[in-house]
């Protein structure tokens, strides 16, 4: 009896630590695809932040008016799926009380989790999507990837000139919000530029779709000088094999959903050689960004793909954001408040993927650049285009 | 335009030979146990990733050439993937038959070995993807305007030759005549000193291994696998079993290149956001007309 009471007691004394303790930690959620159709893009994003946070924990935590924190990041799958996305949103605010959330990546996601954010007053930065509509009107909603408007045209310009082209096919996936609205915003811009009609091609396949030989055979029938291909990587690699494999020998664009650090060994020699617009180009990188670079690569042992880089910048800047309110009283939605008031705070920052300035919807306005596969499977940088 | 024709055929040719593999598999277990089998999509997953581990091993530690590879694979690959089709109508199947259950829990039993083999893989490999390696150098052919491969000629070959297999089997041997005496009358066939369960056993592997087949034929010619990937194409296989007459082999073989054919041919002559619509609507229509598919036919239960 003795022996359980003593027990007991330990076992309290214990939670009262852990409680204390409790206290003075920030925790913040990530709501990345850990499963589903693009683990490699949940996996980056939680090694990235996984880095910092042992980075900033070594130095005795976060500093917010005086005061040092430690942080805790608290890692959900959703999946790749819209719907998980939004649980898991709703999952980390209530039941996990994080402070802000990080995350989803794509847009197919991070649209309606933003939807969520909003409307339970937490602050979400999501470090990968790209379509407008994920921030659009949603004060609480800010992003660290430049927008669809604005890689559309960078996607146009780039080909019209370094292929010559003066025609244009387009292959996306119907039921992604990225590659939708990304295929239809190129389209409006390259037939603005070139003339009505210029785009011969402009065909969709399904999410989990795995023969896109009629699109192909259809598209390769127009004779386009080049073929955008706005999909996620896992796609772009069967696409590619196929159309060579009907006898295409022309070029491809791409966007910044090729960027994964998995798109080589899924994709192998056909991709060598092609082109895509994205957030940065590891080879070839100086400054922090190097630095950060050569870090995840001595801990992990892969170059970081442009989530890894892009999870790195939306989390220091809701970082940035928290260190903004100067004082965190303990009471969540309080300092939720607090939270989204520092971030609109931040005007301009300097992130490994580039400076950026933040307009009043919450989006940075930021470089992008051109990379081009390199023949051992590096992403060069060929080109940098500034709003 | 008859070069986009042929193009187009080849194209469905290809894509109908999935579909036909794994429905011919689903159609043996159905005509014999009026079972659906709605774990044979994931059996075709779980032959895809096999050939992968037994193509690795070959390649990578053995160091055997790419064709060498291949022919060990295929018949390992069957082999194996039979095997996981046997044990799970041994384990899952057979207990609920010998309690005499409805075909009802049958059904869901199948598809929970569906979601096991599925979230299984998951767990235990990870849910990144794998890529297949290359076992054969793929050559592209160009023949006035139509362009084909090696594989894809293979593929197309691969699937005649197990329809023509398959149909041989259950019309001309004896463990085929045991199998549509079972589909006849399954209370007859014991007192008749049929080994029922053995020929069970055979109609699982029969189905399996041609699912394996397909695993190889599908990752060499989409070379990349998730543990999903059976999930989609094992539904739709079973569609066109359906439309085709389920429980006839020929109705699979020719629901399957329907099925494949009408994909294809919508998006090659339709705008491709609209092929699952105008796809399904085409074999709704179908069977709308003939409602036990084209080679079915009506029967009515006896109690």
């Amino acid at each position: 009896m003795k022996n359980i009471a003593r027990i007991i007691c330990m076992g309290l004394t214990l939670f009262w630590a852990t409680a204390g303790l409790a206290a003075d930690t920030i925790k913040i959620g990530f709501n990345i695809p850990m499963t589903g159709d693009i683990p490699k893009v949940g996996e980056s994003s939680k090694l990235a932040a996984e880095m910092l946070k042992e980075e900033i924990n070594a130095h005795g935590g976060l500093d917010v008016g005086g005061k040092k924190y430690q942080l805790e990041f608290i890692y959900e799958d959703n999946e790749a799926k819209a719907e998980s996305a939004v649980t898991t949103a709703l999952k980390l605010i209530e039941k996990d009380e994080v402070l802000a959330i990080i995350g989803p990546n794509s847009s197919k996601q991070a649209v309606p989790a933003g939807q969520v954010c909003d409307d339970n007053q937490t602050v979400m930065v999501s470090p990968w999507s790209t379509n407008p509509d994920t921030t659009l009107d949603r004060p609480w909603v800010f992003r660290a990837a430049f927008l669809d408007p604005f890689q559309g045209p960078v996607a146009v310009n780039f080909a019209v000139k370094t292929f010559k082209a003066e025609t244009a096919a387009v292959l996306y996936d119907l039921s992604n919000d990225y590659s939708k609205g990304l295929a239809e915003i190129f389209k409006a811009e390259f037939e603005k530029k070139m003339g009505p009609g210029t785009v011969l091609a402009f065909e969709s396949h399904g999410t989990k779709d795995q023969d896109f030989s009629a699109q192909l055979t259809k598209i390769i029938a127009t004779k386009p000088d080049f073929i955008f291909v706005p999909d996620n990587y896992n796609q772009v690699a069967l696409i590619v094999k196929q159309a060579r494999q009907l006898g295409y020998k022309g070029e491809f664009m791409g966007s910044d959903a090729w960027g994964s650090a998995e798109l080589m060994t899924l994709c192998g020699d056909d991709c060598k050689g092609l082109h895509f617009s994205t957030h940065y180009a590891a080879a070839g990188a100086t400054g922090p960004t190097k630095e950060f670079i050569d870090r995840y690569n001595a801990k992990y042992g892969y170059i970081p793909d442009d989530v890894a880089a892009l999870t790195w910048d939306a989390t220091r800047i809701v970082l940035q954001g928290i260190q903004n309110t100067g004082k965190l009283t303990g009471k969540l939605r309080r300092d939720r408040k607090a939270v989204r008031d520092g971030m609109t705070e931040i005007t301009s920052f300097a992130g490994i993927t580039g400076d950026m300035k933040f307009d009043e919807q919450g989006d940075p306005v930021k470089c992008a650049v051109v990379v081009q596969i390199s023949q051992t499977g590096a992403f060069e940088f060929k080109e940098s285009v500034c709003p | 335009m008859l070069a986009t024709i042929i193009q187009n055929l080849i194209n469905a040719l290809q894509w109908g030979s999935f579909y036909a593999l794994i429905a011919l598999g689903y159609t043996l277990v159905y005509g014999v146990l009026t079972l659906i089998n709605f774990a044979h999509g994931d059996i075709f997953m779980v032959g895809a990733y096999i050939a992968f581990f037994v193509a690795t091993f070959c390649l990578a530690t053995i160091g055997l050439p790419g064709w060498a590879a291949l022919i060990v694979t295929i018949p390992l690959t069957m082999i194996l993937t039979s095997m996981v089709g046997v044990a799970i109508e041994r384990i899952a199947y057979r207990p609920l038959r010998r309690k005499g259950a409805h075909r009802l829990y049958v059904v869901i039993t199948a598809l929970m070995c569906g979601l096991i083999l599925e979230h299984g893989n998951l767990a235990l490999l990870g849910a990144s993807r794998k890529a297949f390696p290359s076992l054969i150098n793929e050559q592209v052919f160009t023949v006035g305007g139509v362009t084909f491969t090696n594989l894809k000629i293979a593929v197309i070959a691969s699937a005649i030759l197990v329809f023509v297999l398959l149909q041989w089997i259950v019309t001309k041997t004896r463990v085929g005549m045991a199998m549509r005496a079972i589909a006849y009358d399954k209370f007859a066939v014991p007192l008749m000193g049929i080994p029922m369960d053995n020929i069970i056993v055979a109609t699982f592997i029969l189905g399996s291994s041609m699912a394996g087949l397909a695993g190889i034929l599908f990752a060499m010619s989409y070379p990349i696998l998730e543990p999903y990937m059976g999930a989609l194409i094992g539904w739709k296989a079973f569609i066109a079993a359906v439309v085709g007459g389920i429980g006839d082999i020929r109705g699979a073989f020719l629901g399957g290149f329907l099925l494949g054919a009408v994909e294809i041919l919508v998006v090659a002559f339709f705008p491709s956001t609209l092929r699952d619509l105008i796809a399904f609507t085409v074999l709704l229509v179908i069977l709308a007309f003939r409602p036990t598919g084209l080679f079915g036919i009506a029967k009515t239960t006896k109690i």
